[in-house]
């Protein structure tokens, strides 16, 4: 298999990273870099674990290969949380709305959120619905989710 | 004054600013410097036998560990509830997918290429894969009769209770396949310390099951084992059994390549090699009266068990002793089997045996209730169980009027009456409303005596600031790490904050039993709770011979306490001081110390166009005990309630002609998503349970119990069908329809 250099930045900080042209994103966040935050729990972009922002967007990190992430902007979780280890408002609203269970869709949940923000800040339940269809949740039947959306999006435009 | 000062207060989760920011770590997140990676070789023919394994020649097999049933130091079993599961298979091949050998290599791509290089010889077998074929009797399988195990409970006479019946209801029920599908999949690893003891870590619900299955595979004592719980993205049950498989072969890898080793499931091998909720097909027949007394219920109960015991014989139970629901039944005869076929051993999933008999029973209130035309909630109303009524297997109902009470409840959240009729007379159109009403309890904690033997203990430490809780109950995303420590603050009368819940490991904690049968808050919390008033008992004598001050808070007089002596520890247990009863074997009795009830409205929209049905909201009346932490609670609730209607119309899974599962990947096993997601409306009633901690009872599989049978009523109201199985799939409301059509055309001929 082809070995090829991409740079791109993650969280903010330039990367160069010498990666097999079959790896996907995910693959390269989780073992080369070790951000363990960005989940895996399909590896066939079905359940929305791995999603991170790629220029913005979310997408599922485990369909996108490495190589397509040459020259992008990546935002993962570990991205999320100021200098002073004070939570993202989508973090906070999460713990407060009490929309975490077992965690493990709760990353890939909080990335999609803040792009849902980021398009509808004050969202309607069906966008709510709509931004998170791609995130699977096996615990809390999205009650407590779609609370922590609402919360947050007072908590952003407050500012 | 309030009654408590933590204890029904909404306190945000502990383990929620980890989980936000990505921090806590699961098992494949976990650094294991020099770890190896394992995979397992599997059958590919449901029945057989195996020949040998043979391995390519072209293969350097230096580079890697195999291990066959031959390289086991200990028992070729995993130890559950009867030894009848080899860990690798010796000979005989009883379901696809069983495994047959092990191997350990140094990275992913190697452990590929041996496994690719290693190849079972089986000489297939014809496999039996329905119970129909198992009862028959033709190939036997397991035992002499392919039954694993059967239970029978009777009481009042039922050819009386026939004879003075004005009608005679009969029906056939059947529930499918239901995989747990938390998003984490499974995953342990192993590694061997110098003085030959074992250490094993990973996603699990019950480190000390783990611990038994260990010691007996590897031959180790009790001390030379160590279990460690990583942070377990959801159970469901998934993970009650399973990993006591897989830390077994992790800790055979480990110990026969002398490298840590660590062996995380893909999806697909998840979705196709663990267990699942047992499938069961039921035939009820029940005598009633016109106004819809019933006079008379025979019951027969069957089980899909898979190839093995493993758990099957105690789903069972759960089976036979939720049989008949909320109801009482005067003169009754249940009979329950669990049936051996070749597929891979079926295990736990909340509700666990309940929701498969429940469905049958709520399925035959509504058959019943159509037959004598009488309205579901009011047929329910007038059989539900009431206190001082007696259940099939003895016990007298010791509790308030909970069924009626969460039935009229749900009732009225709903406006169901008004509804039902408006659905009733609802216009022609492609878009058809329906309305459906399902009631249930569940027996909170483990069945029969089973909470009496279980010696479930409990520590609790100072440490010179904070006080230590040390049990083997297990976070798995139900919220315990934050209930414990609710339990504790409360009876210590300090800040949840001074109390912290240590990781389950299986060297410092005592066994407060598995994280199982809804019995973490109800019965493990009281264990905690027991050893915290033993250290408030013996910080007050020694208060008082120390002279000091009466009011000195908790906090300061553990402190002085801990300064003087450089401990202060404490044991606790869950102790029961009521006279209930079990015989185990009549198998009658007090089976639990306390049910919950839920009553469940579900409205749904059917498109009659393509057959989709959509859960639009959903009304639950729960009683609980206790609400020990209300927003957890009702996040309970609208988890477990989501997966049984996910169980009723979207997750599919059946076996195919070869014995393997027909879904091995999310876009074959579809669960609800955000847009298949109801609106929730919840009410908590609490009676509290005398023998529950803080009177708290079993809820965390409460919601599974009648949601399904609730939503394929609304679908019949909206469609004018009756469904008999789930999942009520869009295809299985086609035939339904169809099926109407057809008898209504007849009918016109």
């Amino acid at each position: 298999m082809d070995m090829k250099t991409i740079s791109f930045s993650v969280n903010g900080k330039p990367q160069k990273v010498h990666v097999r042209t079959n790896w996907t994103l995910s693959s390269v966040l989780r073992e080369q870099l070790g951000l363990l935050g960005t989940k895996i729990g399909c590896g066939e972009g079905e359940c929305g674990a791995c999603s991170v922002l790629m220029n913005g967007k979310t997408v599922t990190s485990c369909l996108v290969l490495a190589v397509q992430a040459d020259g992008a902007e990546i935002i993962t979780i570990e991205g999320l949380e100021n200098m002073d280890g004070t939570l993202h408002p989508v973090q906070e609203a999460f713990v407060e709305a009490g929309a975490v269970q077992c965690g493990y869709c709760t990353p890939g949940m909080v990335m999609s959120t803040i792009a849902l923000l980021e398009k509808h800040p004050e969202p309607t339940e069906e966008e709510v619905r709509e931004g998170l269809t791609g995130n699977l949740c096996r615990c809390t039947g999205y009650q407590k989710i779609f609370e922590a959306v609402q919360i947050a999006s007072k908590k952003m435009r407050r500012g | 004054m309030a009654e408590f000062n933590i204890i029904g207060r909404s306190l945000l989760r502990d383990d929620g600013p980890g989980k936000v920011s990505g921090r806590t770590e699961y098992i494949a997140d976990i650094e294991m410097p020099g770890c190896w990676v394992g995979g397992v070789v599997r059958s590919w023919t449901a029945r057989g036998m195996l020949k040998g394994i043979k391995r390519s020649a072209s293969f350097d097999w230096s580079k890697v560990t195999v291990v066959t049933h031959e390289d086991i130091p200990g028992e070729n079993y995993i130890s559950m509830v009867r030894n009848d599961y080899p860990a690798l298979a010796e000979e005989e091949i009883n379901y696809l997918s069983q495994a047959i050998a092990l191997v350990a290599a140094p990275d992913a791509k190697l452990l590929k290429e041996a496994m690719a290089s290693l190849e079972p010889e089986i000489e297939p077998l014809k496999p039996v894969l329905t119970m129909e074929e198992a009862l028959e009797g033709k190939e036997i399988i397991w035992g002499s009769d392919n039954i694993i195990d059967e239970y029978f409970n009777g009481s009042g006479d039922v050819g009386k209770g026939f004879a003075e019946a004005d009608v005679i209801v009969e029906g056939d029920w059947a529930t499918g396949f239901h995989e747990q599908l938390y998003l984490e999949t499974q995953g342990m690893a192993a590694h061997m310390r110098e003085d030959g003891a074992v250490e094993v870590i990973g996603s699990l619900q019950c480190p000390f099951y783990v611990h038994g299955a260990v010691q007996k595979i590897m031959g180790l004592s009790p001390e030379k084992v160590t279990i460690k719980h990583a942070a377990t993205g959801g159970g469901f049950g998934g993970k009650e059994d399973y990993p006591s498989i897989l830390g077994s072969y992790a800790a055979l890898l480990a110990y026969r390549s002398g490298h840590p080793v660590r062996i995380v499931f893909d999806r697909e091998e998840d979705l196709l090699v663990t267990p699942k909720r047992h499938p069961s097909k039921s035939h009820y027949r029940m005598g009633l009266k016109k106004d819809g007394k019933i006079t008379a219920l025979d019951a027969d109960i069957l089980l899909d068990s898979g190839a093995y015991t493993t758990l099957s014989r105690v789903v069972l139970q759960r089976s036979q002793l939720h049989a008949c629901g909320i109801y009482f039944v005067p003169n009754v005869r249940i009979r329950s089997r669990a049936v051996a076929t070749n597929t891979p051993p079926n295990g736990a999933f909340r509700g666990f045996g309940a929701p498969q008999s429940i469905f049958a029973m709520e399925r035959q209130m509504d058959l019943a209730a159509k037959e004598l035309g009488i309205d579901p909630l009011d047929i329910r109303l007038k059989n539900a169980l009431r206190t001082g009524d007696r259940f099939p297997y003895g016990q007298i109902l010791n509790e308030k009027n909970n069924a009626v009470k969460v039935l009229e409840k749900a009732a009225e959240m709903s406006d169901y009456r008004t509804k039902r009729e408006l659905y009733a007379a609802q216009p022609g159109g492609r878009f058809k409303k329906g309305i459906g009403i399902a009631a249930a309890l569940h027996g909170g904690g483990f069945t029969g005596a089973g909470e009496d033997e279980m010696g479930t203990t409990a520590r609790v430490c100072f440490n010179g600031s904070r006080f230590c809780l040390y049990v083997s109950s297990t976070e798995i995303g139900q919220g315990s790490s934050t209930i414990l420590r609710m339990v504790a603050a409360e009876e210590l009368g300090v800040g949840i904050e001074d109390v912290l819940y240590m990781t389950p490991d299986t060297s410092k904690s005592p066994n407060t039993g598995p994280t199982v049968a809804s019995r973490t808050t109800m019965y493990a919390s009281k264990a905690v709770w027991d050893a915290c008033a033993n250290i408030i008992k013996k910080l007050a004598e020694w208060r008082s011979l120390k002279g000091l001050p009466e009011d000195m808070p908790t906090s300061s007089l553990a402190e002085k306490y801990f300064k003087e002596y450089s401990k202060l520890d404490e044991l606790g247990y869950n102790i029961f001081d009521d006279d209930s009863r079990w015989d185990g074997e009549k198998f009658e009795g007090d089976a639990y110390r306390g049910y919950s009830w839920i009553a469940n409205v579900i409205e749904v929209e059917v498109d009659t166009d393509t057959y989709e049905v959509s859960a639009e909201k959903v009304y639950a009346a729960a009683e609980v005990g206790r609400a020990i932490n209300p927003m957890q609670l009702r996040g309970q609730l609208t988890g477990g309630l989501l997966q049984a209607i996910g169980w009723s119309h979207l997750e599919d899974m059946r076996v195919d002609e070869k014995g393997r599962y027909t879904a091995s990947h999310m876009n074959a096993y579809l669960v609800p998503t955000t847009l298949d997601t109801p609106e929730w409306e919840i009410e908590l009633l609490e009676d509290p349970c005398a023998q529950g901690c803080f009177g708290a009872k079993g809820i965390g599989e409460l919601p599974m119990n009648a949601a399904g049978p609730a939503f394929v009523s609304a679908v019949d109201s909206a469609a004018g069908v009756f469904c008999d199985s789930i999942p009520c799939t869009g295809e299985k409301l086609f035939r339904l329809v169809l099926k109407e059509e057809n008898k209504a055309a007849e009918g016109g001929n």
